[in-house]
């Protein structure tokens, strides 16, 4: 363009001014595209997980019908009422039954496909319905985990032409899986199932919840009502504030040498890692409560005192009430953390491979976080979409817990 | 027997005592307005009085014999004839007699080494007197307590008082809990840590460059030179504090400025929960994330670049994964601090006819500098001890080097591998798991520290 020395005044300031504004323009554009970046990372974080774990939910089943009518088995169905009518099914011979009918219909190769306890899921189905014996029966069983891999165009080349062929006949389908969601783990993707995990983490997070809660809101009352300015309880509150900021991994560490040498048999049981979680967890609802607490106005306080209350009615008639809705908000977001932590159970020893389900606080137990990361070593392609579905599961709980903070906050919360 | 069972019954003497000195008090309280007069405490009191009697003393009890116990039938076990033929010390007279523990208390184990189905018997029986005598003396123990406090109940007595004095001791109790874990912390650190310095020098260990324990070596024979830990800190300071924060200190301060600057009202609605969510992730979504999808990218963009070195565990994808990860964290810090900057510093740039950005850039951001550099250092502590990320995406090879397509090892990542290896637990590269523990406790102790303090005199400068 022109020399700026020959330019007026006027339009120098013009065209400073246009600078100064295209810088503004463009800060505000870097702003919007960091935030932008922060969104588009979630979305795309959330989509393969999601479109991984479609798959995850499925399984590869063989489809053939068993005639039960013909009388190569002959079962009592009075028989199946009883706790051993898996075995009264065993010793009547099903799993050749189900291993003929295959082959039947599937051919050799494709029933030499069918896991070894497949018929187990046949033999389950007929002591829910003992009058299918009387009839043919549709079987839909689980198919190996190569066939699966093949019917993926994935592993063997070999069963590949297999897969095709039963694909197209028809017996070889993808379906949704029921059993995920109620299974234990297993070592081949097409029978582990997340129920073990959900229930262990259920169990732990009830151990977390039933000694972080109480001790936690205890503590904030004494911080925030009772306690004396001394050095005392500034120790008190400097170490729970170094606690909420102590990296999660350490907290395993201090499960590992204090809890695991008091209770050596409680080795990955859902006790000990809730008690680990717990002093976790403690700090965020001591923190939160105390925020919670100092928010009632001390109105409530003065007037509670002056109708004749105690201070400890006071506290636990009139504050604690009011304060209630706060706690409970930082509490779930404390125990929504706890719930997708991992390193300090791996800590503890809750890496093991538990194939069934904890019956109790102190049986060997893993949690969802642990066996999504267990299932992530795995080689099989399989376990790249059970891993998934399991994260999908995992965030549907965290997103729950979260919606009920954020909806106990906006219900219950008051602005005074 | 469950040990839920004398809880229980505990528990069940505590509410009989309750419902009974209430009714107790409320007679009382009857016959004495009849006289004109009044109880000194609620009915109520004397009912959590004469519970908290029957209650505690009885717990207390069986807590302390659930820890006894176990050591009390070992013993009675080990005189039973039947336990001469143990093998007299190591490894397999632990396993014989865990399994024989398991198969007597039931639960479905089954038996594999030789010569614990002798001592099931003896283990059985063992426990059943224990668990009877347990129970008895809880029982016992609640209803003594209970039956003195109910006699102590007078229309004068000063059940309010006592009471509210206990819950005084219970809240005291529960603000406790933090101390003792803080020192549990540092307790146990220091005890193994100290076992570990008496194998390896802590000189060695500090500054040595060669990380490599072998964690199947014989325990005796272990030396210094393979227990140097300076790969690892630069491996944790190269993801944690310089790959990670590249990403999330401009993204996490951009993302801030931009939400309390210049985001409508509307899009702050929904743009600020979004990054909430980015914070609540679970890491170990995040370390399977970097491994599956970031760190494949990562490989090909090294090859792509000519970077034949390039793996599929990368320094890069590990801090990349941990910088998104961070950035909520830095945002909110940073939105923070830019709040407290008082209205009157922005308004007098404005009134001086600075651009908004020129405003943010000149003024806001050198006046919360403090508070954004405290949120900082709280995020580079945040960064350096997490853990599951690196452990499924950075790697186990302990390196020094700069390039970040390779493979690197973390503090986060060893502690894991020492601890969930096949060592035993005694073993050298056992215990430097919580020498390592220790180093990241100091660290990140120690920025937290300093930052909370910057916080506080950044606060107060601006009240």
């Amino acid at each position: 363009m022109s020399d700026p020395a020959t330019l007026s005044r006027d339009a120098r300031i013009a065209a400073r001014l246009n600078r100064r504004y295209a810088a503004e323009r463009r800060f505000k554009a870097l702003g919007f595209v960091a935030v932008l970046f922060s969104a588009l990372v979630l979305a795309f974080l959330l989509v393969t997980m999601t479109a991984n774990a479609l798959g995850g939910f499925q399984r590869a089943e063989l489809r053939f019908p068993i005639d039960f009518a013909s009388g190569a088995m002959t079962v009592d169905p009075a028989q199946l009422e009883g706790a051993n009518a898996m075995q009264v099914l065993e010793g009547a011979g099903l799993k050749d039954v189900v291993a003929f009918a295959a082959s039947q219909s599937l051919g050799d190769a494709g029933a030499a496909e069918l896991p070894d306890g497949a018929w187990r899921e046949v033999g389950e189905a007929l002591i829910d319905d003992p009058s299918r014996l009387g009839g043919t029966f549709q079987a839909a069983l689980p198919a190996s985990d190569d066939l699966a891999a093949a019917l993926r165009k994935d592993g063997q080349p070999q069963l590949r032409g297999l897969a095709d062929q039963l694909a197209a006949q028809g017996k070889l389908v993808t379906a949704f899986d029921w059993g995920f969601l109620s299974r234990g783990d297993a070592t081949g993707p097409q029978d582990v199932g997340i129920w073990g995990a959900l229930k262990g983490s259920m169990l732990t997070m009830l151990v977390t919840l039933l000694l972080a809660f109480p001790i936690g809101v205890l503590a904030a009352v004494y911080l925030e009502e009772y306690a004396p300015k001394n050095r005392w309880t500034d120790i008190i509150e400097v170490s729970i504030n170094n606690l909420a900021a102590v990296p999660s991994i350490i907290f395993g560490l201090l499960g590992l040498a204090v809890f695991l040498a008091i209770f050596p048999n409680y080795r990955s049981a859902p006790l000990i890692g809730g008690m680990t979680l717990a002093l976790m967890t403690m700090p965020v609802i001591v923190i939160s409560g105390r925020n919670a607490i100092k928010a009632v106005p001390p109105s409530i306080r003065d007037a509670a005192l002056a109708v004749g209350a105690s201070r400890v009615q006071t506290v636990f008639h009139h504050v604690l009430p009011l304060a209630l809705p706060g706690i409970l908000t930082g509490t779930i977001i404390g125990m929504a953390r706890a719930l997708g932590e991992t390193a300090p159970l791996l800590m503890i020893g809750m890496r093991a491979f538990v194939a069934s389900p904890p019956d109790g606080f102190t049986s060997p137990a893993t949690v969802l976080p642990v066996q999504i990361f267990l299932w992530s070593d795995e080689i099989d392609r399989g376990f790249v979409e059970r891993t998934s579905a399991a994260i999908i599961v995992l965030l549907l709980f965290l997103l729950v817990m979260n919606g009920l903070a954020i909806y106990l906050r906006n219900r219950f919360e008051k602005r005074w | 027997m469950s040990p839920a069972i004398p809880i229980l019954l505990a528990l069940a003497l505590g509410l009989i005592g309750w419902l009974a000195a209430r009714s107790r008090a409320w007679a009382m309280r009857k016959a004495v307005r009849a006289e004109g007069g009044e109880l000194h405490s609620l009915p109520n009191y004397h009912g959590w009085y004469v519970g908290l009697w029957a209650v505690v003393p009885a717990l207390a009890f069986a807590a302390v014999w659930s820890s006894l116990s176990p050591n009390l039938v070992l013993q009675q076990v080990l005189s039973d004839p039947a336990a001469q033929g143990l093998p007299a010390f190591g490894i397999q007279r632990d396993a014989i007699l865990a399994e024989a523990q398991a198969l007597a208390g039931g639960g479905g184990a089954t038996g594999f080494q030789k010569g614990s189905a002798a001592l099931v018997e003896p283990f059985r029986a063992a426990m059943h007197t224990y668990a009877v005598i347990g129970l008895i003396v809880t029982l016992v123990l609640g209803f003594a307590g209970g039956a003195f406090a109910y006699l102590r109940l007078r229309p004068h007595f000063t059940a309010r008082t006592r009471v509210e004095r206990a819950v005084m001791v219970g809240l005291l109790a529960a603000s406790l809990v933090a101390i003792l874990t803080t020192f549990g912390i540092l307790a146990s650190l220091l005890f193994e840590t100290a076992r570990f310095f008496s194998v390896v020098s802590p000189v060695d260990f500090l500054f040595g460059t060669h990380w490599g324990p072998d964690p199947m070596s014989e325990p005796s024979s272990v030396s210094g030179d393979r227990y140097g830990a300076v790969p690892l800190f630069w491996g944790t300071i190269f993801i944690g504090a310089i790959i990670a924060m590249a990403v999330a200190i401009p993204l996490g301060l951009m993302s801030a400025i931009f939400l309390t600057q210049y985001a409508t009202p509307l899009l702050r609605k929904w743009m600020k929960p979004l990054l909430e969510i980015l914070a609540g992730v679970p890491t170990v979504v995040y370390g399977y994330f970097a491994a599956l999808t970031v760190a494949p990218l990562v490989r090909d963009f090294g090859h792509m670049i000519g970077v034949a070195s390039a793996s599929s565990e990368s320094a890069l994808a590990a801090g990349l994964v941990m910088g998104i990860m961070i950035i909520p964290f830095v945002s909110s810090m940073a939105d923070d601090s830019i709040a407290a900057v008082p209205q009157a510093m922005r308004d007098g740039s404005l009134a001086m006819g600075a651009t908004k950005s020129e405003t943010i850039k000149k003024v806001l951001i050198p006046a919360a500098l403090p508070g954004i550099v405290a949120g900082v250092m709280l995020a580079v502590s945040r960064a350096i001890g997490e853990t599951m990320i690196v452990v499924m995406a950075a790697g186990a090879t302990a390196r020094l080097t700069a390039n970040p397509f390779e493979s690197m090892t973390t503090v986060t990542f060893q502690i894991v591998a020492m601890l969930t290896g096949e060592g035993s637990f005694d073993h050298p590269a056992t215990l430097s798991a919580f020498a390592l523990g220790m180093v990241l406790f100091l660290v990140t102790l120690a920025l937290n520290f300093i930052a909370l303090r910057v916080v506080k005199h950044f606060r107060e400068a601006y009240e």
